[in-house]
């Protein structure tokens, strides 16, 4: 019996040693260690084998199972290890096929542009004020400092809207009381006169940012447009100086562009503004060096800027005898322009997807 | 304007400065330099990497291979007859000069030549633009044979200099050049192009250039403005007649015209101004015409005032034996005159006119007039008002049926207009000029006598003539001093600078303001000097006083300081906020924003919109820009019109304003919200294809998720067949709390059709911004249960016309608060079920408040749902 029972663990345990597959190895459980396996045949005839030969039977007939049950386990294991390593082997992917897309969102690059103008604006205090894009030739010229017929009326050609012309009037174009704003400016006289409306007789300090659509009368190219984006930010208060303007302009530009960059202010002249400046950023494309970007002069016009001028103080309810202030304005289109070298102002409102699906 | 830098230096010492420091001090002080073009002295080079300042163009010439030289002999080319053989002197040695120039081969075997020509002298190997190239093209002189002549050097035409674009002819130098010098010591030349800011017309001139420079450089002028204005009695007197016994003036209307001075000179000869006048004008960007003309178009831009020569003798004719009367007026309304350009113009009185007494002469400070024939005979030398010369017109020498002689007798007028009624004429008449771009702006009448007696001293030099003595001046309306009073506090207060009355003092008398300190010795008392009107009274004196201290102390001196001011209270901008978190409700449900034109036209918004009245431009730039836009879906519709073929899918939005129309007032601006999506509802890849088109329920699934991210409640959708460009059984209305909001649905077939847009459906919705932020949003937000809650399908069948929303809203009565989520999950049509019959199945969330539901609850709950169901809608449970 003992020999039988040798025989059968050695059988089994060579056949297991070809065995490969899942398949194979439930197959040969079943022959081995099944119910109708000589093994288990050894087990159900034990009945009929004597009191003394029982026990030692028995005993050598479950040290086989055991044994051939950890073969099994081992075998198992490795053929699953081999299935896996050939699974990973033959399952990949071409991962250079295209993803699967979605159609999504997106913000208009303009938006985007004027938030990240506004927060910065925010952080440093100034709120948005916004005001309307019909204006009076009084709220968008007159009351900033720019009388009737007045030269600089020259630097913003102007759409005017069809309206009977006010009595005494002549016929020229610049009479005409009601136009497109061709500044967000404006909004400098509506908020000074709102607030001080609060309390006429101290009014509170100001500092806002006024953001909107302008509009002047240009041909439309690739440098100029019918209409475009400005913010201006406006802080009024009683102890404010062209150095605080100085100040608040440098902290603005190493927020928008880089904590390195260098500074110019030129002078130069708004009607509402004096002293006025431009201030020029060193090109941050060549880094001053000269190229398109800066038509090779290394600096960059970014924005406009000076002190309230006494008479816009005086039309906002301001006193210029105690207040003073600043302003300074800026075109979103023209730094997207600058910052991702936009070369064509016309693709803002163009909406062209292939320009807008790339912000 | 465009500034020689040699005629700078007429006025400042720049010795030892580069031409880039002159270019920075200027833009820096407001006087921007847009280009500076070498015409001669040596342009920079700049090597890898290291910093631009400025545009810049132009060529230096080589100073050992460019030269005077004098031409002795033309001679003939023994084998090309165009072409002519110059016997030359370079001052060093003879030289054989090839040239095909037509203003030398007159003198083609004339022999020895009785006085030299002297010529520009390129040597082998000087580096030119060449002369027969299209545009500007860089060569170097190399030794070659023309027709079997050794040709090695060339005369210079102005393009091979780069000094103009003519290359038609050789540069012929004045007499005086001096042979062997260098040109570039002769004559070369860098132009700063600047711009000139409206408030700074007294710069729009040299000197007024030059003494900005002298200011910021700390530099004394060579001659102060003072000094420059030439007085009569400087100049060659003859014996003649004074001016006053010959000619008076009356001006009508000193407010127009403060200041009115004529000269006159006698027996001027009309030729070609020298040489180096006609540089300097050509790269001031003026056409050289004569010496008539030339002296006043010099002398205006030398010192800023424009000049008007009239021909004397036409004038005395006109007069007949009495004296020359000149009227300055204004036009009467309706009034003409034909201006030197040919056109005839009707006037209004808002122009000026100088007139003489048989009628109008010139329109003041803009253009001159040729009403009779006798203008039309000294026309171009009316021509000098302005640049407008046409350069072809030779002076009709010896016009004998008025004068007799070859000579003319010029009247010079140097006046002052009202810079208002300038500006306007010259804009209602189209006409600008270099004339009316200067009174426009303001020229000081105090410059008017010193402007004629410059233009007389020219034509003195340049024509021969002989000045008679005296002016006529009549100055009614002489100015004011502008004066102001300026304290260190001022200064500090508004500059942030602290500076002793001395030091300000200082920095304003650079640029030639008097400053004197009152008698208390606490403020500074500053007249503006004579060549400025850009000085106000009171506050805004002191304002324009600060901006000239700030200018003169320089804007990079100033420091630059954290604002101490009280920060005023923080209340943001809710409005704006609201709208900005929309914006990005809706980016995150997929859509694209666009921002269109304000400005449409009525045909393009006819094709959806039926509006009659408009907000219309006075001055449209465009017919399809003429009015401000009705319909903001208009303008998402034309957006999607220009992207069609770009994409397989399309979901945008524009958030703005649009425009009604209230006669004579300003327009309502409302806000508006419009969308518009269609395409494909799913992105194609390589294994996603067919994706379904996107239909109303797209659409109005990104809406009920703006309107949930906006925390709005109580939403009702109600079909509408009241909006013309919607579907009529394709579009709802929206409520919140019973308010419409807005409107969507699918584009109107009819609508549709007017556009290229494919073949998918086209969803459109609009809303009104002002009504959606003024419904308070719920702020409150749901508790998570903490019991179980159960889950439960049921369907039934109804007739196609009964509505989900009135089968949601009896379940959500019945089943109260037990029911927590009521979802559609299938929408089904068979026959088996009916014909106009549809089966409706939900999932239903029951949850008891406080604890566990039971099997049991939920039954009862649902069978009073199923039952009201049935009672209500004749609902019949699908089992």
């Amino acid at each position: 019996m003992q020999d039988k029972l040798n025989e059968i663990e050695k059988a089994a345990l060579e056949s297991l040693t070809s065995i490969n597959d899942p398949a194979a190895v439930e197959a040969w459980r079943v022959t081995h260690l099944g119910r109708s396996s000589a093994l288990m045949g050894v087990f159900s005839g034990l009945g009929k084998l004597s009191k003394e030969e029982r026990p030692i039977v028995g005993q050598a007939a479950n040290r086989v199972k055991v044994a051939l049950e950890a073969a099994l386990e081992e075998r198992s294991k490795l053929v699953k290890a081999a299935v896996l390593a050939k699974s990973l082997e033959e399952d990949h992917i071409d991962v250079t096929l295209p993803g699967r897309t979605r159609h999504i969102g997106r913000l208009h690059p303009s938006t985007q542009q004027l938030r990240r103008v506004l927060d910065i604006l925010a952080e440093m205090g100034f709120q948005v004020f916004t005001s309307r894009e019909v204006e009076t030739d009084e709220y968008n010229f007159q009351l900033l400092n720019f009388p009737p017929h007045h030269p600089a009326r020259d630097m913003q050609d102007t759409f005017f809207i069809e309206a009977d012309p006010p009595t005494g009037s002549g016929q020229d174009r610049g009479d005409n009381p009601i136009l497109m704003r061709t500044h967000t400016s404006p909004g400098q006289i509506h908020a000074m006169r709102k607030f001080a409306a609060a309390n006429p007789q101290d009014p509170p300090p100001i500092r806002i940012a006024l953001p909107g659509m302008c509009f002047r009368y240009e041909q439309i190219t690739a440098r100029s447009e019918v209409q475009f984006n400005q913010v201006e930010g406006l802080a009024v208060g009683k102890n404010i100086t062209f150095a605080d303007l100085k100040g608040t302009i440098a902290d603005f530009v190493r927020r928008m562009f880089s904590e390195g960059a260098r500074l110019r202010f030129r002078a130069s002249y708004f009607p509402f503004t004096e002293p006025s400046a431009e201030v020029d950023v060193e090109c941050f494309v060549c880094g001053g060096k000269g190229c398109q970007v800066c038509k090779n002069s290394g600096w960059l016009e970014i924005l406009g800027c000076g002190m309230v001028h006494p008479n816009v103080l005086m039309n906002g309810g301001y006193d210029p005898k105690v207040y003073s202030g600043y302003a300074w304005g800026m075109g979103p289109e023209r730094q997207l322009m600058l910052r991702n070298k936009v070369g064509d102002i016309r693709y803002f409102w163009g909406n062209d997807v292939r320009f807008l699906e790339q912000f | 304007m465009k500034i020689p830098l040699s005629w700078l230096k007429d006025f400042i010492d720049l010795d030892g400065l580069p031409v880039e420091d002159i270019a920075r001090k200027l833009t820096l002080a407001g006087m921007e330099v847009d280009e500076i073009l070498y015409v001669g002295l040596p342009k920079p080079v700049y090597k890898e990497g290291e910093k631009h300042e400025f545009k810049t163009d132009g060529i230096g010439w080589d100073k050992e291979k460019l030269v005077v030289a004098e031409i002795r002999e033309v001679k003939a080319h023994p084998n090309a007859d165009k072409l002519t053989l110059l016997d030359l002197y370079d001052g060093q040695q003879d030289q054989i000069v090839l040239t095909g120039a037509p203003n030398i081969f007159h003198l083609k075997g004339a022999g020895k030549l009785e006085k030299p020509i002297k010529v520009a002298y390129a040597k082998e190997g000087a580096t030119l633009y060449d002369g027969h190239a299209e545009g500007q093209v860089l060569m170097t002189l190399k030794r070659a044979k023309i027709r079997g002549v050794d040709s090695y050097s060339m005369t210079c035409s102005e393009k091979e200099l780069g000094i103009t674009d003519e290359s038609d002819g050789i540069i012929i130098l004045d007499d005086d050049a001096p042979v062997g010098m260098p040109l570039a010591d002769y004559m070369g030349d860098a132009v700063l192009d600047i711009s000139i800011l409206p408030n700074m017309a007294r710069n729009a001139s040299v000197i007024g250039i030059a003494r900005e420079l002298a200011a910021m450089l700390g530099r004394e002028l060579k001659k102060s403005s003072g000094q420059l204005s030439v007085t009569s009695n400087q100049l060659s007197v003859t014996s003649g007649q004074s001016v006053k016994e010959l000619v008076e003036i009356e001006i009508t209307d000193p407010e127009l015209n403060p200041r009115f001075v004529v000269g006159l000179i006698r027996n001027v000869e009309i030729k070609p101004s020298p040489y180096q006048i006609q540089r300097r004008l050509k790269l001031a960007g003026i056409r050289p015409i004569n010496n008539i003309v030339d002296a006043t178009n010099y002398a205006m831009l030398e010192i800023g005032e424009p000049l008007h020569a009239f021909d004397y003798d036409v004038l005395k004719q006109r007069a007949g034996k009495k004296k020359i009367k000149i009227i300055t007026r204004a036009a009467k309304d309706g009034e003409k005159l034909t201006t030197l350009d040919g056109n005839t113009r009707t006037l209004t009185s808002m122009n000026v006119l100088v007139c003489d007494e048989k009628g109008p002469l010139s329109l003041a400070g803009v253009m001159g007039g040729s009403e009779s024939e006798v203008y039309d005979a000294s026309k171009e030398v009316l021509d000098a008002v302005g640049i407008e010369t046409k350069p072809d017109e030779k002076l009709p020498h010896g016009k004998a049926s008025v004068r007799g002689t070859s000579t003319v007798n010029i009247l010079l007028e140097g006046a002052a207009w009202n810079f208002i009624n300038i500006r306007r004429t010259a804009k209602q008449h189209n006409l600008p000029s270099e004339a009316s771009f200067r009174f426009s702006r303001g020229v000081h009448p105090a410059m008017a006598e010193g402007g004629v007696s410059l233009g007389l001293k020219y034509m003195a030099e340049w024509a021969g003539g002989a000045v008679a003595p005296g002016l006529v001046d009549a100055y009614p309306l002489p100015p004011k001093d502008a004066v102001a009073e300026i304290t260190v506090n001022d200064v500090k207060r508004w500059l942030g600078i602290e500076l002793t009355l001395e030091r300000i003092s200082e920095l304003l008398s650079r640029l030639e303001f008097k400053c004197e300190i009152t008698p208390t010795g606490h403020a500074l008392r500053i007249t503006a000097p004579s060549h400025r009107m850009d000085i106000g009274e009171g506050l805004v004196g002191v304002a324009d006083v600060l901006e000239e201290i700030a200018r003169s102390y320089g804007y990079d001196n100033i420091p630059t300081t954290t604002m101490a001011d009280a920060l005023p209270p923080q209340v943001g901008n809710p409005v704006h906020e609201w709208e900005e978190h929309l914006r990005d409700l809706l980016v995150a449900v997929g859509l694209q924003e666009v921002v269109s034109y304000r400005m449409t036209s009525v045909e393009k918004e006819s094709r959806i919109t039926q509006y009659d009245e408009y907000v219309r431009l006075a001055n449209p730039i465009a017919p399809e820009k003429s009015v401000l836009r009705r319909s903001l879906i208009a303008s998402v519709l034309d957006s999607l019109e220009k992207n069609i073929r770009y994409s397989e899918a399309f979901s945008f939005f524009e958030i703005g304003p649009v425009f009604e129309p209230i006669k004579n007032e300003l327009p309502n601006e409302p806000r508006k919200l419009a969308i518009a999506i269609t395409g494909l509802r799913e992105a194609t890849a390589w294994d996603v294809q067919d994706s379904p088109t996107l239909d109303f329920f797209d659409l109005k699934g990104r809406i009920e998720l703006m309107l949930s991210g906006l925390r709005l409640t109580n939403i009702s959708y109600t079909a509408t067949d009241s909006y013309s460009s919607l579907h009529p059984g394709k579009a709802a209305e929206v409520k919140v709390n019973g308010q419409v909001i807005g409107a969507f649905g699918e584009l109107h077939p009819l609508a549709k059709e007017q556009y290229e847009l494919g073949d998918s459906p086209v969803l459109v919705a609009e809303f009104d911004l002002n009504v959606m932020r003024s419904i308070d949003p719920t702020y409150g937000i749901k508790t998570i249960p903490e019991t179980p809650s159960m889950y439960e399908d049921i369907a039934i069948i109804v007739d196609e016309s009964v509505q989900a929303e009135t089968v949601e809203a009896l379940i959500r009565q019945t089943g109260g608060r037990s029911v927590t989520d009521i979802r559609l999950f299938d929408l089904y049509r068979d026959e088996k079920i009916g014909a106009g019959k549809k089966s409706l199945a939900y999932s239903l969330t029951y949850q008891a408040e406080d604890k566990t539901m039971t099997d049991a609850e939920a039954a009862a709950i649902r069978n009073k749902i199923v039952k009201r169901l049935e009672k209500e809608v004749g609902a019949k449970l699908r089992s």
